[in-house]
């Protein structure tokens, strides 16, 4: 199966043509999209389209393990951990779009045009020839002959990666640790400091309206102001991109609740302005 | 026909625009991603260059590639949540004590 | 070769010293050791020889005189060919092609300037052992009067230039610190530094007339450059000729360097009756002489020294017509008689031994009336303003009589020294024919007229007539150790122009050196009868202005001729105008240029590193995303430069 596509025989040709264009035209509106998108979160979506399909030009190039681990590990692991990032750091709603350099997005323009340039120069003067004579190890053998490479010529620089796994892990592990500096506070501190705060009763749920029902939606008071407490902490940043249109009312500012130990503090977590 | 020229240039073009991401982006973990786009990119070069040469040399370097931007990721969103815990802030434009 | 109507070129001799001194002479050097081991106990003995150290500064000079009789009577046993005598002392400068052996010349021009300057200098420190009684720091007078003493032999005895150059400054220096001796004085300080920088003036243009001839005929000493002299062009004749001519203004204060002589009375009266009378101003003069062969080969060198001397007679006369101060109006005079003396040396070898001849008389009379002038001062309290004194022919006799011979001598009266000495002068202007002849004997003649119009002023204010005086002032005849100098100054002054003129005995002397006049006039000559006319004339005018009418004490303002010559005919004006202003303008465009300029330049580096750093500093913003931009400009750059290569 693998073979009419990677081995490309001339049926096959308008077909990779086809899969060629349609997928590179969009990975490119992709990238694009990607560093002018607002939200983070529509960013790490665009670089899985992105991902993806250059798993399929991998499976194109006779490269169908690659491929594979292009989607199980890049897609499916890295960018998933993005996203998981993500979600701690927190989403901001409002952007700024000004830039606060000056000149650096015109520098920039200019540099990646420049780059663009002399890189197609570059590929322009280098022979490209035309696809090497096909092996079976671009096609069923493929594990093995990845394998029988890695294991004899390349094992040096596999044995240093295994390595460099570990440390990465070990030294995420380091970064990632919280010393609790003060007892962990049981089951009956937390009662008695939600007793002894000013809402003892279990704090409201998000607001519920026609059009929006997401997490983040605020509840209304009775007066019409907007419940803090209605959100999570985590949720409400600086600004809020969506408001209910018939909704008014000051922003949620940052009311802090008592600081115990466990809750985020509510102070919007300003991540960053996209 | 598609020949191995289409992935260069599209492989440059993905560099590109990868580049100029990390130039333009504030927020760090966008910064990040671009920074992913571009090595993939070169993954798509080598993938493309092993098959230009017959072999395979070129998508083992694309899979230590891949395990090295693997680690390289985990370590930096490590070191961005170490930093976001201190300060609050995630946007890149923020550590700017080296100025003059 | 010049082809000039001078037939006095045929007579020019120059006696080349080739003889090497012997017996006595051989000891020369001994004229110079004493005055400098004089000077070296007294500066370097410091207050230890207070008490016996003018004893030793007298005691030096005398034994140079005696020397230099001895030397004298062994010179007149050679024959007259055989007078020139030299010896090395030791070889000077020895580098490359220039060798300069530092030698004395005993010959007949030197032998007479040694006898004048230690016997009158001798007489003159006896002098000054009175005069500077009172004054505690004696001792370094008489070490700075020995100082001088040592340098001007070296001056008249030197056998090269730069010998002469040596001793040149040498008396400049001591001039320097004996006109400044009261330094406390502002005025005796600014005077002392006048008198050197006049001087200085001078003595760039001896050294590069020094200079020019070692590049044209290779030597500096006498011998080399006149066996030389012949082949050169004219114009470096000519040229060296006006530079000797410089150097002789500024030391003998002539025009235009004249100006420092009357602040120069300043100084302590025996220094201005020894260096300012007798010897110091005669070395321009010495200097002229000497260089006879070569003023022989340039009319316009002589030329311009007889005009500097004429003009400078005229010039001295009329300031010291005006001068209420004694010294000063000494000081008129002898710039004028030294005036008379370049006169007579610009007349080449025909009035070169009248010079001489001049120059030894006047070292007797002039110092003879400036040591009558400082006993004056030194009995009147230090009062030097002829106003202020009168009548003092009764109190004191002694000084009177020989100021009054002195004054009889300079104003030309037969048959004293200035009758004898003068005349010849004024003869052999006459005798140079044409319009410069006869303008320069005319000047020569006026001056002697406006000569005894002053002195007759002086001796009339300050010895006839009504006291005068201050209450408190009650003058007496000096001491002896005063008076036996000017007695025997005054036999000198009497005696002294007889002596050397009559019976040619100067001129057989000196002729083998300078060479002897073509023509010589007898005593009585018709240019000699104008001039006596004159000085009778001016003496009645005097009389008539300041012995008949009474003579106020404050200065009435005057003509302003009399103005003018108050103002020292206005030579300190001219002076500042001229080069002053202009030095002060340099000065201070210099250090306008420094600080701007040179400064600016300066600074603007400095500014410009530090203001491109303060600009290149900016990039760093402390922005990740520039830092980023940048490296990526670079890439963009590498792989354009690869580009490149590749191509």
């Amino acid at each position: 199966m693998t073979h009419s596509i990677v081995l490309a025989g001339p049926a096959a040709e308008t077909t990779r043509l086809l899969i060629y264009w349609v997928l590179a035209i969009g990975s490119v509106a992709a990238a694009l999209g990607m560093i002018l998108a607002r939200r983070a979160v529509h960013c790490a979506l665009l670089l899985a389209v992105v991902m993806l399909s250059l798993s399929v030009f991998y499976l194109m190039n006779g490269a169908p393990f690659l491929a594979l681990v292009q989607i199980i590990v890049y897609t499916g692991a890295v960018l998933m951990l993005f996203l998981f990032v993500l979600m701690i750091v927190g989403i901001t709603a409002a952007d700024s779009i000004i830039e606060t350099i000056r000149g650096q997005r015109l520098w920039a323009a200019l540099a990646g045009i420049t780059m663009l340039i002399l890189l197609s120069l570059v590929i322009g003067h280098a022979v490209i020839g035309p696809e090497g004579k096909s092996s079976a190890q671009f096609g069923n053998s493929n594990v093995t002959a990845l394998a029988h490479l890695i294991f004899t010529r390349y094992v040096f620089p596999f044995e240093l990666t295994s390595a460099l796994l570990i440390t990465a892990a070990v030294g995420a592990m380091v970064l990632a640790h919280r010393e609790r500096l003060r007892p962990k506070p049981t089951q009956r501190d937390l009662a008695a400091a939600r007793i002894a705060s000013s809402h003892p009763t279990p704090l409201p749920g998000p607001g519920t309206y026609a059009q929006h029902n997401s997490v983040d939606m605020p509840a209304l008071l009775p007066d019409g102001s907007q419940a803090e407490l209605s959100v999570s902490p985590v949720l409400s940043g600086a600004g809020r991109a969506e408001r209910p249109p018939a909704l008014g009312g000051p922003q949620p500012g940052g009311e802090q609740p008592p600081a115990v130990p466990g809750r985020a503090p509510a102070s919007g977590p300003e991540a960053g302005d996209q | 026909m598609v020949s191995p020229a289409h992935f260069i240039a599209l492989s440059v073009i993905l560099f590109v625009i990868g580049a100029v991401g990390v130039l333009v982006r504030r927020n760090a973990i966008v910064v990040f991603m671009c920074v992913e786009l571009m090595l993939n990119a070169a993954n798509l070069a080598f993938v493309t260059f092993a098959r230009m040469h017959g072999a395979l040399d070129g998508q083992v370097i694309a899979f230590f590639v891949m395990v090295v931007a693997a680690a390289e990721v985990v370590v930096g969103l490590a070191i961005l949540t170490a930093i976001f815990r201190a300060r609050r802030s995630a946007s890149v434009d923020d550590a700017n004590l080296m100025k003059y | 070769m010049t082809g000039s109507a001078d037939g006095a070129l045929a007579h020019s001799a120059v006696a080349i010293a080739t003889l090497h001194a012997t017996g006595l002479q051989d000891a020369a050097w001994l004229l110079l050791a004493f005055p400098l081991l004089g000077a070296a106990i007294l500066l370097l003995g410091g207050k230890r020889t207070n008490s016996w150290g003018h004893l030793v500064g007298v005691a030096m000079p005398v034994l140079a005189f005696v020397y230099g009789v001895a030397a004298f009577v062994q010179m007149l046993g050679y024959p007259a060919a055989q007078r020139s005598r030299d010896l090395t002392i030791y070889q000077f400068i020895n580098v490359g092609r220039f060798h300069v052996p530092m030698g004395l010349q005993l010959d007949q021009l030197s032998i007479c300037f040694v006898l004048l300057i230690t016997g009158v200098g001798s007489l003159i420190h006896i002098f000054a052992v009175g005069y500077m009684s009172h004054d505690p720091e004696r001792r370094r007078f008489f070490g700075y009067m020995n100082l001088f003493i040592a340098a001007m032999l070296l001056l008249v005895l030197a056998d090269n230039y730069l010998g002469l150059y040596v001793g040149w400054e040498g008396v400049g220096l001591a001039s320097y610190l004996l006109i400044g001796f009261w330094q406390y004085k502002p005025s005796a300080a600014t005077a002392a530094k006048k008198a050197f920088i006049a001087n200085r003036v001078g003595d760039a243009g001896l050294s590069l007339a020094i200079m020019l001839m070692f590049f044209q005929f290779g030597s500096v000493t006498f011998t080399g450059v006149f066996g030389a002299v012949g082949s050169a062009s004219h114009g470096v004749v000519l040229a060296i000729g006006l530079l000797l001519l410089l150097g002789a203004c500024g030391k003998s204060a002539q025009v235009p360097l004249q100006s420092w002589l009357l602040d120069a009375m300043e100084g302590p009266t025996p220094v201005s009756a020894l260096i300012h009378a007798a010897t110091m101003v005669t070395a321009g003069v010495y200097l002229i002489v000497r260089s006879a062969p070569i003023f022989d080969l340039s009319a316009g060198a002589r030329l311009a020294v007889a005009i500097v001397g004429a003009v400078t007679l005229l010039f001295g006369a009329i300031i010291g017509c005006a001068k209420d101060d004694i010294k000063k109006a000494l000081a008129g005079s002898t710039m004028s008689q030294i005036g008379y003396m370049m006169l007579a040396a610009g007349l080449g070898p025909a009035g070169y031994v009248f010079a001489i001849a001049q120059l030894l008389a006047h070292g007797f009379f002039k110092a003879g009336l400036f040591l009558g002038a400082g006993s004056v001062k030194h009995e009147m309290d230090d009062e030097v303003d002829m106003r202020r004194f009168g009548g003092l022919a009764r109190v004191m006799p002694i000084t009177w009589v020989t100021f009054g011979l002195g004054y009889l001598a300079i104003i030309g009266v037969p048959p004293l020294s200035g009758f004898f000495t003068k005349d010849p002068i004024i003869d052999a202007a006459f005798a140079k024919g044409g319009t410069s002849g006869a303008l320069l004997g005319t000047a020569a003649l006026i001056g002697a007229g406006i000569t005894a119009f002053y002195m007759s002023r002086v001796m009339l204010m300050t010895f006839a007539g009504e006291r005068r005086w201050d209450e408190n002032v009650h003058p007496h005849e000096a001491p002896p150790v005063m008076t036996s100098p000017m007695i025997v100054l005054a036999i000198g002054s009497v005696a002294a122009g007889g002596f050397l003129i009559l019976g040619n005995r100067l001129l057989n002397f000196l002729g083998p050196v300078t060479g002897v006049p073509p023509t010589l006039h007898g005593i009585w000559t018709p240019a000699g009868g104008a001039a006596l006319a004159l000085v009778v004339a001016g003496a009645a005018l005097a009389y008539l202005m300041y012995g008949r009418r009474d003579v106020p004490v404050t200065a009435p303002a005057g003509s302003p001729a009399t103005v003018a010559a108050r103002k020292d005919l206005y030579g300190d004006a001219v002076n500042e105008s001229l080069l002053m202003r202009p030095g002060q303008w340099l000065t201070r465009l210099s250090v306008y240029f420094d600080n701007r300029g040179v400064d600016g330049i300066v600074n603007t580096v400095a500014a410009t590193f530090g203001g491109s750093s303060g600009r290149l500093r900016r990039v760093q913003t402390g922005f990740v995303r520039s830092y980023a931009l940048s490296m990526l400009i670079g890439a963009v750059l590498l792989v354009g430069a690869l580009l490149l290569v590749r191509l």
